[in-house]
Parts: C-alpha cells; sequence; structure tokens
C-alpha cells in the first residue's frame, strides 16, 4: 500500500517539476534589469565582436538569444514571462505586434544616429513614423542560379524563365508558402499580398506547371545544397543568395523584373524590456555607420545606413542585385500583415501545389 | 486482498489520465475551435475535401510500403540472427544505429545520395550518368526503412530466439520440407513478433515529417507535414488537431487489425 502511495506521489512530483521547468524555460531572459541588455535577434545576425564593444562602451552585459522564426519569437512575447529588451521582427510581424500592443514606442531624442538611415526606410506603411521600430537589415526574394549549367538564354529577368522546360528537375524552391505563392502571383502580374479567390486559384494552377522542374521544396539546406551544385536554380532570400555566392563564386542573383518581395527586419523594444533605457542605447549604438558597415561585411546582408554605406566595398554598395536602386524598388512589394485567415487559404493553396508534384 | 487489488491500480490510473486521456482529451477539445477560439465543426468538415482525403491515402500508402519493406528485410535477418554463435553480440551492433539521432543521420544521407556523393560516385565508375537519387519517393522509402529495420528486428528475433527448436526437428523428422516447416511452424509461431514489429514501424511511418522535406523535398506529403504546417506556419490548432484526431484514429484501425486473438482449443 505504501509503495502505490510513493508512486501516486511521484507521479504528482514529476508533473510539477514539469511543470516548473517548462515555466522557467518559457520565462527564459528574465534575468534582465539594470546593467544588463537581453537581444533576441535571428542566427547568425550580427557580428559578436559589436557585442563586446558594446559591453566594453556601456558597461552593459548583453544576454544574446536566437530564433528561427518570425512566429516562434512572437509566440514567445506573446506568452509574457520573458524579459526580451531587443528584438528584430520582419515587417509583417511588427505590424501585428503594434497592433496587439506588444511594443514600447522609441524615444527618437534618444536615437541621434537615426539620421544616418536612408529616408527611403524610414516612415513605412507598416509601422508609420517609426514610432516602434527601427531599420536594422532589408533584402529582397529572388532567384540565385548558375550560369553555367542552364542555357544562356536564361537570365531570370522574368520569373517564367523558372517555367522554361530546359530546367527540367533543376529548380529549388523555399519552403514558405508567402514565398512561393507570391512568386506565382507576380509572374501573373499580381500583387504577392492578393486577397482575391481567383488570382491565387490562377497562381496555384499555375505553379502547379512547374511540377517536371522543380526538384524539391526545402529549408535552409538550400544554403549547402547550393553550394554543391545540388541544383542550379533556387527561390531564396538575397541575403541567403550572398551567403552562397560567398562560397560559389559560380552563382549569380537576379530579382525579376515583373516584381517580388521587399523586406525590412526592424529593431523593437516589447512591452516586456527591463532596460528600456539599455535597448536606447543598443539601438543608437547599431545605427553608428562604422557599426553598421562593419555589421554589414559580417553578416552579408543589405543595410540600411546611409553613412554606413560611405564606408563600405564601392563594389558591394554598387552591386544592383542586392542594393536595387530606388527606381527598380518601385516593382518591390511589402508583405503584408493578411491576418490569419487568409494566410491559412495561402497555405491550403501552397499545400495543393506540393501535393501536385511528383 | 480485494482493496489492495484496485488501489493498486491507482498510479497507473493516474498515469493514464494525465498523460493518455489528458492530452487527447485536449486534442479533441481543440479541433473543435476555429481561428477564433470559437466552437465549430468545420475542421472536421475540412478534412473531408479531396486534398485531406488524398494526402491520407498517400500517407497510408507509403506507411504500407515502409513497413512491407521493413518486414521482408527483417525477418530473414532475425532469422539468421538466431542461427549465429554470438547473436546477442550480433543484435546488438544492429541496434547501435538506432542510438545516434534520427535528423543526423537523415542529414548524413543528403549527402549520400546527394548528385556528387559517394552513391553517385558507384554510379559513375560503371560507365553511368549520375542518377538524381535525392528527393524523390525511392529515397524516402528507402531511408525510413533504415530507419525502422532495428525496431522490427527486436521483437521478431525475440519471438524467434524464444521458439523451441525441437518442434523443427519434430516438423522435418515428420516428412514436412523446409518451406513447409517455415510456413506451418516457424512463421505461426512468431506472428506476435512479426505483429509488434508491424506496430511499431507502420503507425510511427504514418506521421513521418522530417524526412518528407529532407529526403524527398516535400514530394511526398503525408498528414505529418500537414500538420507541422497547421501548428507552426498558419497558426491554426484546430485544423493541425482535427488532422491528429483522425491519425489516431487510424492508428487505433491498425491496432485492432494486428491485435492478438484468443487462441481456441487448437494447439
Amino acid at each position: 500500500m505504501k509503495s502505490l502511495l510513493n508512486a501516486a506521489l511521484a507521479i504528482v512530483i514529476t508533473c510539477g517539476l514539469l511543470w516548473f521547468a517548462a515555466s522557467k524555460l518559457e520565462a527564459s531572459g528574465s534575468a534582465g534589469g539594470e546593467g544588463v541588455l537581453t537581444v533576441y535577434n535571428w542566427g547568425e545576425y550580427i557580428d559578436p565582436a559589436l557585442i563586446d564593444q558594446f559591453e566594453e562602451e556601456t558597461g552593459i552585459t548583453v544576454i544574446y538569444e536566437t530564433f528561427d522564426s518570425n512566429e516562434a519569437m512572437l509566440t514567445k512575447i506573446r506568452q509574457g514571462g520573458s524579459a526580451y529588451d531587443i528584438a528584430v521582427p520582419s515587417e509583417y510581424t511588427i505590424e501585428t505586434m503594434i497592433e496587439e500592443d506588444l511594443l514600447i514606442e522609441i524615444d527618437h531624442s534618444k536615437i541621434t544616429n537615426l539620421q544616418n538611415i536612408d529616408p527611403y526606410f524610414l516612415d513605412l506603411p507598416f509601422d508609420p513614423k517609426n514610432k516602434y521600430s527601427i531599420p536594422y537589415f532589408w533584402g529582397t526574394v529572388g532567384i540565385v542560379y548558375n550560369p553555367n549549367k542552364i542555357p544562356e538564354h536564361i537570365t531570370f529577368d522574368s520569373w517564367d524563365d523558372l517555367w522554361d522546360p530546359a530546367l527540367k528537375n533543376k529548380v529549388f524552391l523555399v519552403d514558405g508558402a508567402r514565398e512561393v505563392m507570391g512568386m506565382g502571383l507576380n509572374s501573373l502580374g499580381y500583387s504577392l499580398n492578393s486577397r482575391d479567390d481567383s488570382e491565387l486559384r490562377e497562381a496555384t494552377e499555375k505553379l502547379k506547371q512547374l511540377n517536371g522542374n522543380v526538384k524539391a521544396i526545402i529549408g535552409d539546406e538550400i544554403t549547402p545544397l547550393m553550394i554543391n551544385n545540388e541544383a542550379a536554380v533556387s527561390l531564396t532570400f538575397s541575403g541567403q543568395a550572398a551567403d552562397m555566392m560567398g562560397e560559389n563564386e559560380e552563382l549569380d542573383f537576379a530579382v525579376p523584373s515583373e516584381g517580388s518581395n521587399l523586406w525590412f527586419d526592424n529593431m523593437v523594444i516589447p512591452k516586456t524590456a527591463q532596460n528600456i533605457e539599455g535597448a536606447h542605447l543598443f539601438i543608437n549604438f547599431m545605427l553608428d555607420a562604422e557599426v553598421a558597415a562593419q555589421n554589414a561585411e559580417y553578416v552579408g546582408y543589405s543595410i540600411p545606413n546611409k553613412a554606413a554605406w560611405e564606408l563600405l566595398d564601392k563594389e558591394v554598395i554598387n552591386d544592383e542585385r542586392f542594393y536595387p536602386p530606388e527606381e527598380r524598388r518601385s516593382n518591390l512589394e511589402v508583405y503584408e500583415n493578411l491576418g490569419l485567415e487568409l494566410l491559412g487559404i495561402y497555405n491550403e493553396y501552397f499545400l495543393e501545389f506540393k501535393m501536385s508534384l511528383n | 486482498m480485494k482493496f489492495k487489488s484496485k488501489a493498486s491500480l491507482i498510479p497507473y490510473l493516474l498515469w493514464v489520465a494525465l498523460f493518455v486521456i489528458a492530452p487527447i482529451g485536449l486534442i479533441l477539445y481543440y479541433s473543435m475551435l476555429d481561428l477564433n477560439g470559437d466552437f465549430t465543426l468545420a475542421n472536421y468538415q475540412n478534412f473531408f475535401t479531396p486534398a485531406y482525403l488524398t494526402m491520407t491515402l498517400t500517407s497510408f500508402w507509403y506507411a504500407f510500403l515502409i513497413t512491407f519493406f521493413t518486414l521482408v528485410i527483417s525477418y530473414p535477418t532475425a532469422y539468421f540472427l538466431t542461427k549465429m554463435k554470438h547473436k546477442h553480440l550480433w543484435l546488438m551492433l544492429i541496434i547501435i544505429p538506432s542510438w545516434i539521432n534520427l535528423l543526423l543521420k537523415t542529414y548524413a544521407f543528403i549527402g549520400i545520395f546527394g548528385l556528387y556523393g559517394p552513391v553517385n560516385a558507384i554510379i559513375e565508375v560503371f560507365g553511368f550518368d549520375p542518377k538524381q537519387i535525392l528527393f524523390t519517393d525511392f529515397s524516402f522509402v528507402f531511408v525510413a526503412v533504415y530507419i525502422f529495420i532495428p525496431f522490427m528486428i527486436i521483437p521478431i528475433f525475440n519471438a524467434l530466439d524464444k521458439m523451441n527448436p525441437s518442434l523443427i526437428y519434430a516438423s522435418r523428422d515428420l516428412g514436412a520440407s523446409a518451406f513447409t516447416t517455415f510456413r506451418r511452424v516457424i512463421f505461426p509461431l512468431t506472428i506476435e513478433g512479426v505483429k509488434s514489429g508491424i506496430q511499431v514501424t507502420f503507425i510511427p511511418a504514418l506521421s513521418l515529417f522530417m524526412i518528407t522535406r529532407l529526403i524527398a523535398g516535400n514530394k511526398v506529403i503525408t498528414l505529418g507535414t500537414a500538420i507541422e504546417q497547421q501548428f507552426l506556419v498558419a497558426q491554426n490548432w484546430g485544423m493541425g488537431s482535427t488532422i491528429a484526431v483522425f491519425l489516431i484514429l487510424i492508428m487505433f484501425a491498425s491496432m485492432l487489425f494486428t491485435r492478438t486473438k484468443k487462441k481456441g482449443g487448437r494447439a
């Protein structure tokens, strides 16, 4: 009898411990407060030497944590219990966070380096007057390809080149509903934020004809596979393409002329922040021209920092593939927050497309 | 005495209630919620559309293929293992790879099957052009079979090992051929091992999802893929749970199908 009671007790205690551990895990980053700054950023998205430099200059200890999707980051901040002082979401997630009242207004008087940012990247529709967010990196979605492995007439000036029969079994797509559906919509001349069901339907039907050309739909594995020439062509983000091109010099990158996605990752201060003063210091520090230039060299994505452009290699900054001039940006679109219902519909269509592959 | 036997159930009941019934209850509850958290049966209606029904059939078909090939490879292997001198050592060697993380093994296959991987290098030595192996349904079934083999071998090995060898001698003495002996004596006596092997292979095979992306490049879509997408991307927990409910139902059905039948009077 006693041993049975013990067993029952053991189960209850195990549950209690699991509960405790789970709440502890969710509250990670809760060590925040004076003298400590918790930064929540994408993986491989900052030069670690800059964190050391910031710590030295300000005496603040930085706790650095990473996430791999906007959705994961959003869930953690929504649940509360965390104490992130800085997060770096993409524009459509910032829109959601403003709507859900998860962000603190940024005191522009403390961000003196804001003047370094090119005005093009300020006062955008997802955050008018930059009340809640400050630009960090930006980029596009396009096609990375190996010109030596495909016929010469294919230059990806148009999305339709992807449908060329010469690319049979040579194309990778990224496993993202917005990116792939957006590509289909753009190729038909529609907006990648389309809310029109007949347009989405048409885009799906067009995507299905891509069947023979698609080799695989995968995630971050695209980078090593493209470096190893496993496929000749891949839909990808500009920064990821820059990574690949650093390792495999045969590769080239193009953003088709019909239009594509333009994205921004901005720094924000979540409501849960414990060190608001430190967060402002950090944002201002990252906007410093020299710091931003060093960060851009390390990370490889494009920066919105005009003052830092002067410090970067002319070859980098004049590379229209990664720094498209303003007139070319006019046909790029920013993702709008479509809402869960429409996002679900995009996913259903994307699933339908995936199922048509074989 | 009676009281004691009932009380002895308490820890188990507690365990079952907390870790079996409660999670299934939660899945059922979530499956009846829409995006706004209101009660709805639309998710179930949505499941009976061609997309999800096809997906269920594909999952079923691939799980069947995987289980079939795993069995075809595992049964003879287990049989020869029992004949070995150091059988437990050999069994150990087969089991050890299952200690290695599944994802690591999967990533290894990306390298092995790649256009410039060792398999294609061998193909080229024989004068053929490199073949597309990775991102096909063949590579998907191959890797899945590789992963499940140890789990199928263990129960079959145990069943074969426990079998009384004198039954085989008796069968042969009475004039049965080797094949008849296998069909009428060995196989029926080890059928329980085969059934548990099928259960531990078929059920997880139904909901494989990482391999569908990494090895099949999303060209094979299973119910597992759909659940992952509903939870992580679409953030539609209701639909994700609904698919999970059907997965549980299918698993339950397959358990019934392979359950141990009560033996009659015949020995």
